[in-house]
């Protein structure tokens, strides 16, 4: 049995228009026992820039932690938040300098950065446990359903899409995804970040 | 010498709650050659002189002005190998940024980080304080900018300073020509200007040194046949 399929998780993010959303299952799970079914994946790290650590729990814990932290220091040595990308980068590095003893988890990266037109434009990106960094436009899945995720992404997803018709492609393509997989789903969550606001839902889906 | 009981310690405070060796690090940059920095709306020029103690040196191979990341250079008053110092801290700094988020370091962190060193420098155990000014300048997504760090590790954001030997006169000079709508072109004719006001000897392409940058966030030296033309223009 992988580490990495000791608790379960399934996160999905998707670009749409001007907008972006990141959603995730929401057991907690040790092996096939289900533990918990209120527990998030996602983390917030500002109002534009969402993180999922999928893998193991208690390293996500740990993470999402110390990304947290970086960040603080990083608004007041630079009065600003940072910008997905640049936060992609940094969680690359993170995880590289454990290289050899790593994190045993994978990161999803969804948020928006400013263009220089003005307009707020989606960043997503994945990585693997040491932080080699996999740039999508479209979508990016982790956990341990990754195929069937990706699978119904690839099947529903098309460019621009507005808010809501993103929330409910995610949506959609996380319910079906969990359904192939034993270690994930118990419903889920999902939030779509747009320039002035996130609207976060929570999803009932199969209970068993 | 009624302070130097407390030069036992570099690094001690006097009765009066001065840091004598800043002082001293302070006159070893106003006894330095004349740096000068004027920001402008679209860029930011650095110029400083390059005396040579005698003729028999090779001109051509000194550097007072340094490149720290493609978009941020520094020019420095008072002693040189102190400066050379400064300058290998800063961009290794600099890459350090660089290797955690890939983008290069804003000029305010970047002059932030060096002017911490400066100050550890005041207060460390058998150290002394550096014996220069600096005067950063870079452009970022946050504009130009124009920084002048001190010995004692303060540093300031000015529209146009200037430092060492001809300090007090170049101020007025630049006090009085500098607008706040000046293009980076009026600003090096200014800043040639101000050099050339409080210059010893005869001005020229090779005892002048002169950097900017501009919108293109690409900071260069101009080259001595650049130098001459802008001389030309200003004569």
């Amino acid at each position: 049995m992988s580490i990495f399929e000791y608790n379960g998780a399934a996160i999905i993010a998707m670009a749409g228009k001007n907008c972006v959303a990141i959603g995730s299952d929401l057991r907690f799970g040790v092996q096939f026992q289900t533990l918990a079914t209120d527990y998030q994946k996602i983390y917030k790290i500002h109002d534009h820039l969402y993180l999922g650590l999928a893998g193991l729990g208690t390293d996500a814990q740990t993470l999402s932690q110390r990304f947290v932290f970086k960040h603080n220091l990083y608004k007041l040595r630079e009065e600003r938040n940072i910008k997905p990308s640049t936060f992609g980068e940094m969680v690359s590095s993170t995880l590289y300098e454990k290289r050899f003893g790593p994190y045993f988890c994978s990161p999803v990266i969804a948020g928006l950065e400013e263009a220089k037109d003005g307009t707020w434009q989606p960043y997503l990106c994945g990585m693997d446990t040491i932080g080699a960094i996999e740039k999508a436009h479209d979508f990016m899945v982790a956990g341990t359903a990754p195929d069937s995720l990706s699978g119904m992404c690839e099947s529903t997803w098309k460019p621009d899409m507005e808010p809501d018709e993103l929330f409910e492609t995610l949506s959609q393509c996380l319910l079906s995804g969990v359904d192939r997989d034993a270690l994930s789903g118990w419903g889920g969550i999902v939030n779509v970040i747009t320039k002035d606001q996130v609207i976060t839902r929570t999803l009932k889906g199969r209970m068993d | 010498m009624g302070e130097s009981q407390y030069s036992f310690s570099l690094t001690t405070f006097s009765p009066s709650g001065k840091l004598v060796q800043i002082e001293y690090a302070l006159n070893a940059v106003n006894q330095g050659a004349t740096s000068l920095g004027i920001k402008a709306t679209n860029g930011v020029v650095i110029a400083t002189e390059k005396k040579v103690r005698s003729t028999l040196v090779d001109d051509t191979t000194l550097q007072r002005i340094s490149l720290l990341t493609p978009n941020i250079g520094v020019a420095y008053s008072g002693m040189g190998p102190d400066s050379r110092v400064l300058v290998r801290k800063a961009r290794k700094q600099a890459q350090a940024y660089y290797r955690v988020y890939k983008e290069h370091i804003p000029v305010a962190q970047l002059c932030r980080e060096t002017a911490a060193v400066m100050q550890e420098f005041t207060q460390s155990g058998g150290v002394r304080p550096f014996g220069v000014s600096l005067l950063m300048a870079g452009y970022d997504e946050n504009g130009p900018q124009l920084y002048q760090i001190d010995p004692s590790g303060s540093f300031f954001a000015w529209k146009a300073s200037a430092m060492g030997k001809n300090m007090v006169n170049a101020k007025t000079f630049l006090e009085k020509r500098y607008a706040e709508d000046m293009e980076l072109e009026d600003a090096v004719h200014t800043a040639l200007l101000t050099l050339k006001e409080g210059f010893e000897g005869q001005i020229s392409s090779s005892n002048i040194e002169v950097g900017i940058i501009g919108e293109d966030q690409v900071f260069r030296l101009l080259t001595p046949s650049e130098v001459a033309d802008y001389l030309e223009e200003v004569e």
